[in-house]
């Protein structure tokens, strides 16, 4: 079993900018160094390793400029978005079965660039599953999810103006986080409003910042934990989730489009829990687009369905509401890097070190990308 | 980036949909052996995994069931389309079969809403690649 075996027992990161004039292995290197420091832990007791396979730095080069031990583990999680609870979940398990003792899961990207985002590079003929798709137009990420929340808005009678409460209530919590890329830039509904298409009807702030930047984390058995500087971030629960018919990304093929992997990930982490939505503190919620924070609330059963929405408009993700969201800013207003600065301030709130720090904070859920195949973690304090 | 509309590669499996839509005939694949039918085109049959199949044509009448407007920064040869629509669209004569497609508007974006009644046709792109879109009912 899993539960409670292991903690995530430091945190580490770069500096976030929209362009670094400096190498991914140079970044990963700096915030795996930060990490291992956080966490009072030599680099030569490191012996698993975790990564995306969309992670471009090899874990040799990581091994070798870091000066790590043996390795006995490593593994790489696929899909993006929907890879980091992934890839500390394997990593976790490894420690937890005994294969290795001290893991570091990290992510560098350098996606600032314009010419880095992956449908640039689509070829002249097309051999995957996009080959349904991006002949006709519907060519990135941001058009696959736009035709899902066009749907939901549709269906539950939502406007453009309930939508744009998301991209407003992360805004606040990056205006409180001196790391975040827009912690001096204010955000108001006529801003919203106005905003440039990029995907009617999703405009520019309901996309993710293009950001360059390292994240890394350390994770132990909690033997090992316990017996470090930082309060352990306990891994109580871990699922990944794919429903029939899902593909890179959506689910257009399936039963219900609008029913995600994050449904199947939900049911299984909820049931490897000792605890239900309701007694959840904090939660840190992909998103890559606005709409995947409406729609992973309801797939995790936090409300019912088509009630998301509403229930953002009325305040539930602030500081001061039931359930916080994404508290330092999310990849809409902090940083994006695949969702790892979610998993950095879930151990935060857990150590009761966030910007916006939710009182007391035991139970931190942390999410991943609902529109593709994906993870979740159910972190706990001691 | 490429400058041209890129296009499907064809594969054993379906081969015959392009050959069909080439000829401007929407035709979904089936099992050989349970019958069901299955969208995208693929190897197995996800019910009884037989790997026999048979193509059936369809009219391609259609129901929006969500559609988008791209907006540059896209490819080049979408960002000289742009704005256009482009829809998931259900086919009448199936539950769950939704396949994507351009939604032709007429220069009339506003007129297209969910739940819209539709025509299927079909744009070539070369000798082997006709795409189908779609156009709304009056």
């Amino acid at each position: 079993m899993l539960k409670d075996k292991t903690a995530i027992v430091g945190i580490g990161q770069t500096e976030f900018s929209k362009s670094i004039d400096s190498t991914e292995l140079n970044l990963a290197c700096k915030a795996i160094k930060n990490a291992l420091g956080d966490a009072g832990i030599s680099p030569d007791q490191v012996d698993a390793l975790g990564s995306f396979t969309y992670e471009e730095t090899p874990e040799f080069e990581i091994a070798r400029n870091l000066g790590f031990g043996n390795l006995t583990y490593w593994s790489q999680a696929p899909y993006g978005g929907g890879a980091s609870c992934a890839a500390i979940g394997q990593v976790a398990m490894a420690i937890a079965s005994g294969i290795a003792n001290v893991g570091v899961v990290w992510r560098s990207r350098k996606r600032g660039d314009p010419s880095s985002r992956m449908w640039s590079h689509t070829d002249e003929k097309i051999f995957d599953h996009w080959k349904w798709s991006r002949p006709s137009g519907l060519v990135r990420p941001v058009d696959e999810s736009s035709m899902l929340i066009r749907r939901y808005m549709h269906q539950y009678d939502y406007s453009r103006e309930s939508l744009g409460a998301v991209a407003i209530s992360l805004r606040k919590y990056a205006n409180a986080n001196h790391e975040a890329l827009m912690q001096h830039k204010f955000l108001n509904l006529e801003d919203y409003m106005e905003a440039r298409m990029i995907s009617d009807p999703l405009c520019l702030f309901d996309n993710c910042l293009e950001s360059d930047g390292a994240i890394a984390i350390v994770i132990t058995n909690l033997d090992i934990a316990k017996k470090l500087q930082n309060k352990p971030a306990i891994i109580h629960a871990y699922s990944q989730g794919m429903n029939k018919e899902h593909q890179l990304m959506t689910h257009y093929h399936g039963g219900d489009p609008l029913e995600s992997s994050s449904y199947v990930t939900a049911s299984n982490l909820w049931n490897l829990s000792d605890y239900s939505p309701k007694e959840i503190d904090v939660a840190q919620i992909y998103d890559a687009f606005s709409p995947m924070i409406p729609f992973s609330l309801e797939a995790y059963n936090f409300c019912s369905k088509g009630e998301a929405l509403k229930l953002i408009n009325d305040g539930l993700i602030n500081i001061d509401g039931e359930l916080p969201v994404n508290t330092s800013g999310g990849s809409l207003s902090e940083v994006y890097l695949h969702g790892m600065n979610l998993v950095t301030e879930a151990v935060r709130q857990i150590r009761g070190s966030a910007t916006s720090q939710v009182n007391n904070a035991k139970l931190a859920l942390i999410t991943t990308c609902d529109a593709t195949p994906n993870a979740a973690i159910l972190l706990k304090g001691e | 980036m490429i400058e041209t509309i890129p296009i499907p590669g064809i594969e054993d499996f379906d081969k015959v949909y392009w050959e069909n839509c080439s000829k401007n005939k929407l035709t979904i694949q089936h099992c050989g052996d349970c019958n069901e039918a299955r969208f995208p085109p693929r190897h197995m049959c996800p019910i009884c995994q037989s790997i026999s199949h048979d193509w059936k044509e369809v009219s391609g009448d259609a129901v929006l069931w969500s559609f988008v407007i791209p907006r540059p920064p896209l490819l080049p040869v979408f960002d000289k389309q742009s704005p256009y629509v482009v829809g998931l669209v259900e086919l009448v004569e199936y539950e769950n079969i939704r396949i994507i497609g351009q939604i032709q508007t007429n220069s009339n974006i506003d007129s297209i809403k969910i739940g819209d009644t539709l025509t299927i046709d079909f744009k070539k792109i070369n000798n082997e690649i006709s795409l189908p879109y779609w156009v709304k009912n009056n």
